[in-house]
């Protein structure tokens, strides 16, 4: 029964994957800067009639300070622990509602109690979410009250909106969590349903509201040269990166919601002390990491799709991100995502062995892993090489003959496929540990899909090769869409091909939940310490490529704090982040489990 | 005989490391910078870690004889050995790694300096994110006298930029030598072709003295071409780049 559904699971997120790659082909701004340029222009031809003040020239005595509190910090760090916070509690109601959809369906009610310990382990983060949102406003009020100033006079209706929003979520989660167990039964689960999809929408628009303030202060619109705003909210909403921030950051927080969720089970499976316990955790941190791995693999097509429009919004942003001050933590950043990736197939392969069926497979697992490796040094081979000065001389340059051709994006684009489809492999193998199939034409079918792969990679290798190096940049970059597609291409196809020939299939042994190493839970660990701190990296080249604008081109950061920091000093503080937010986490998970604790006060009530 | 599956991932390891160092350094003479060799090792050992314990069976089989060393009492000898050694071995590592050299220190250069959004230069302000070579049309609309604009290009570039870019464009001009950061090599897949005319525009007018304060000590020697060349001859020999290496330069439109 439950492969079925998790097939269905996988159906359902594949459909979502699918509609997120294709509907950022149809959002405007994807024609380049011709945008931007008419945006501006249009912007230009209102403003002599704009009633609006430009924006300020501030000094050095703008900006407060408060007891020898560093405000860029404050915020900074207050900002990313309300980011992180949100992208978890954004992310749970999602595949929750899935999750209790699947459950409603197929009437297993097990699926309806993950669904609610999910949402459960949410809502203490989702009060922990507006602190520190509360403490990111705080800051800002207090130590940037002129930038504040200058953004709500553009965006103040959409302020406004976004906090009569909040209490909307707030209604909306406190009665789809509370009244759980109250909406059950035909038609009171439709409900609880239609709660749970109100929920998702309300937590979506927020998000999007979010973002079209962030993205403002990178590629502005609605205001002109001098900052002096057009009067239309819309224009500076939609701004040029506002729909790729807008999808990347909704698949990310799936991936990043499903890893925490995961690292969760991990913490229940290693303190269970019975095997049941430890069986239903051991699922719970499958379908965690399912769910992260389902949101990962599109993640690097969104991010992709994100770098691209930031180049192609400005050459100066698109360089300073991607080859100049941040490049190096952009090596960081492929290192982190090779963990995620690295991590995520260990996991499935260790679940290998939860049942007899899967020892045959065992054998495959060091191709997968060479493969895996192989693609992942490619992916983070730097273009400009840290040389000694012996080296220098041998090589007569700092970049290398071989190695330096993999230091740009068609041989990053080209491993990163070959990851994800690897990975998939995993999984591939991994469902099917514990089958057998009955149909007729086994063989045939494990041909095709023999087949399939073989293309498929031969497919990726042309279009990094050739198109990637011997053609014009424009078709470099338009390369990199053929080859998601084919990868795409097997993933649905092959499923489809192995959900047929496993149709009716038997059991081997029966699937021992809670048969797993410690190991591959603190893989589960692994992928979302690293998420976090990935976030956290990515998070600040993204605020930081503004570099001396709060608002760019537009308002000049005059604080003494507009330095970009060095590399050094912003891995310190993210990483310091990273640890502040893993502890209020753990905060929360111990919270989940006293929550539902009792101890026997026998003799201390009356009787 | 079954060889250990301890010695097994130890060789894995080991036949890697030296898989690296032969193909790069021997064979195709090209070292391989010990700060990429020690990265991907790093990743190495972990792929090799996730084949090898995926599984109990091979896990014990791993762990059985690190277990042994440590508690079997037969195998005392051995165990006062290694505890000796491993320690001094790691002692002496990191001696070699902290003492001080006359070696200079690895720096995490910045080769791309990002362009500033305009730049002005020949008394005009210029806009470089729509700054396009007004030489470029004629590829399509007049071939021939873009190749002669091609050919004037070349003359331009022999004239002044083959001394440190090289008669190749290889960087492996005849000052090169004298020169760090070296001068860029224009064949190099990730230098001109990644790269719109309008970068190229705002770097040879403006040279080492117009980078960016980012980033900085960038001590390049690149002149202010703005001073000897005109701007039509910069763009010529921008066109004369593009077409000797073979390379387009960036652009948002297909052909």
């Amino acid at each position: 029964m439950r492969p079925r559904l998790l097939s269905r699971m996988s159906g359902a997120l594949l459909v979502l994957f699918l509609g997120l790659f294709f509907v950022p082909m149809e959002l405007p701004g994807l024609d380049s800067g011709t945008a931007f340029a008419a945006e501006a222009v249009a912007a230009d031809a209102v403003v002599e009639v704009s009633p609006y003040q430009p924006a300020p020239n501030l000094v050095e005595k703008d900006y407060p300070t408060f007891l020898g509190f560093n405000g860029r910090i404050f915020v900074w760090i207050a900002a990313q622990l309300h980011l992180w916070f949100a992208a978890f509690v954004l992310a749970v109601p999602i595949f929750v509602f899935i999750i209790e959809a699947i459950g409603m369906k197929t009437r297993d009610k097990r699926y309806d109690n993950m669904a609610y310990e999910f949402i459960k382990v949410s809502l203490t983060a989702y009060s922990l979410t507006a602190i520190v949102g509360g403490l990111m406003t705080l800051g800002l009020l207090v130590f940037y009250p002129h930038v504040m100033a200058y953004m709500t006079s553009i965006f103040k209706e959409t302020m406004i909106f976004y906090a009569l929003l909040f209490f909307a979520e707030s209604a909306c989660l406190y009665i789809y969590y509370y009244g759980w167990h109250w909406l059950q039964g035909p038609f009171r689960k439709w409900v609880h349903l239609t709660i749970g999809l109100l929920l998702n929408a309300v937590g979506t628009v927020l998000m999007l509201l979010a973002n079209s303030w962030l993205t403002f202060m990178m590629s502005p619109a609605g205001v002109d040269s001098a900052g002096v705003f057009n009067g239309q909210v819309w224009d500076a909403m939609h701004n040029f990166l506002w729909n790729p921030i807008n999808l990347h950051r909704f698949v990310a927080n799936i991936a990043y919601g499903g890893s925490i969720i995961g690292a969760y089970a991990a913490y229940k499976f290693l303190s269970a002390r019975t095997p049941q316990e430890k069986a239903h955790y051991d699922w719970m941190g499958y379908n965690a990491n399912f769910v992260a791995i389902a949101g990962l693999l599109p993640l690097p097509f969104a991010g992709y799709y994100l770098v691209a429009e930031i180049y192609a919004y400005s050459q100066q942003m698109g360089i300073t991100l991607m080859g100049g001050i941040f490049a190096w933590l952009f090596i960081i950043q492929a290192v982190l995502i090779g963990t995620l990736f690295l991590s995520a197939n260990y996991y499935l392969w260790c679940g290998l062995g939860r049942s007899e069926g899967g020892i045959r497979y065992y054998k495959y697992m060091k191709y997968l892993g060479f493969a895996l490796v192989a693609a992942f040094l490619v992916w983070f081979t730097p273009h400009t090489l840290v040389l000694s000065n012996e080296e220098l001389k041998a090589l007569g340059g700092p970049y290398h003959k071989y190695l330096g051709p993999l230091g740009i994006m068609p041989a990053k684009n080209t491993a990163v496929n070959i990851m994800i489809l690897m990975t998939y492999l995993s999984f591939l193998y991994y469902r099917r540990a514990n089958k057998i199939a009955t149909v007729n034409w086994v063989k045939a079918g494990n041909t095709a899909q023999i087949a399939l792969f073989t293309m498929a990679i031969a497919n990726i290798f042309f279009l990094g090769i050739y198109h990637g190096y011997f053609t014009n940049t424009v078709y470099k970059v338009a390369a990199s869409i053929p080859q998601v597609l084919t990868t795409l291409t097997v993933i649905v196809m092959s499923t489809v091909i192995d959900s047929m020939i496993y149709k009716n299939s038997t059991e081997v042994a029966p699937q021992r939940w809670g048969r797993v190493p410690p190991r591959s839970q603190y893989a589960l660990f692994l992928l979302a310490v690293s998420f976090t701190w990935l976030m956290g990296l990515m998070g600040y080249i993204r605020s930081g490529i503004r570099q001396h604008w709060h608002v760019v081109d537009v308002f000049r950061d005059n604080s003494p704090d507009a330095f970009t920091p060095s590399l050094g000093y912003a891995t310190n503080v993210i990483s310091v982040a990273t640890i502040m937010f893993m502890a209020m986490v753990i905060f929360v998970f111990w919270l989940a489990q006293i929550s539902g604790q009792k101890t026997d006060a026998a003799g201390f009530w009356k009787e | 005989m079954k060889i250990p599956r301890l010695l097994q991932a130890i060789l894995v390891l080991a036949g890697v490391y030296g898989g690296f160092v032969l193909v790069f350094d021997v064979i195709l003479e090209q070292v391989i910078p010990s700060s990429l060799l020690n990265m991907y090792m790093f990743f190495v050992v972990a792929g090799t870690y996730m084949v090898f314990t995926f599984n109990e069976e091979s896990t014990e089989e791993i762990v059985a004889p690190i277990k042994a060393l440590v508690e079997d009492p037969s195998k005392k000898m051995m165990r006062n050995v290694v505890f000796l050694v491993v320690p001094l071995f790691f002692g002496w590592f990191t001696f070699q790694q902290m003492k001080p050299s006359f070696e200079a220190p690895l720096e995490l250069r910045t080769i791309h300096p990002a362009p500033p959004s305009a730049v002005k230069v020949y008394g005009k302000r210029y806009n470089l994110l729509t700054l396009e070579n007004p030489f470029r049309k004629f590829e399509k609309e007049d071939p021939e006298k873009f190749a002669e604009l091609v050919r004037q290009g070349g003359a331009v570039y022999i004239k002044n930029c083959q001394y440190c870019h090289g008669d190749k464009l290889d960087g492996k001009g005849p000052y090169a030598q004298g020169l760090n950061p070296v001068p860029l090599n224009f064949q190099d897949i990730g230098t001109i072709a990644q790269l719109q005319e309008a970068y190229l525009f705002w770097r040879i007018t403006t040279g080492g003295p117009g980078l960016p304060k980012e980033a900085t000590p960038w001590l390049s020697a690149m002149p202010v071409w703005e001073n000897f060349l005109s701007e039509d001859e910069v763009w010529k020999v921008i066109l004369f780049l593009y077409d000797y290496t073979g390379y387009s330069p960036r652009s948002w439109e297909h052909e």
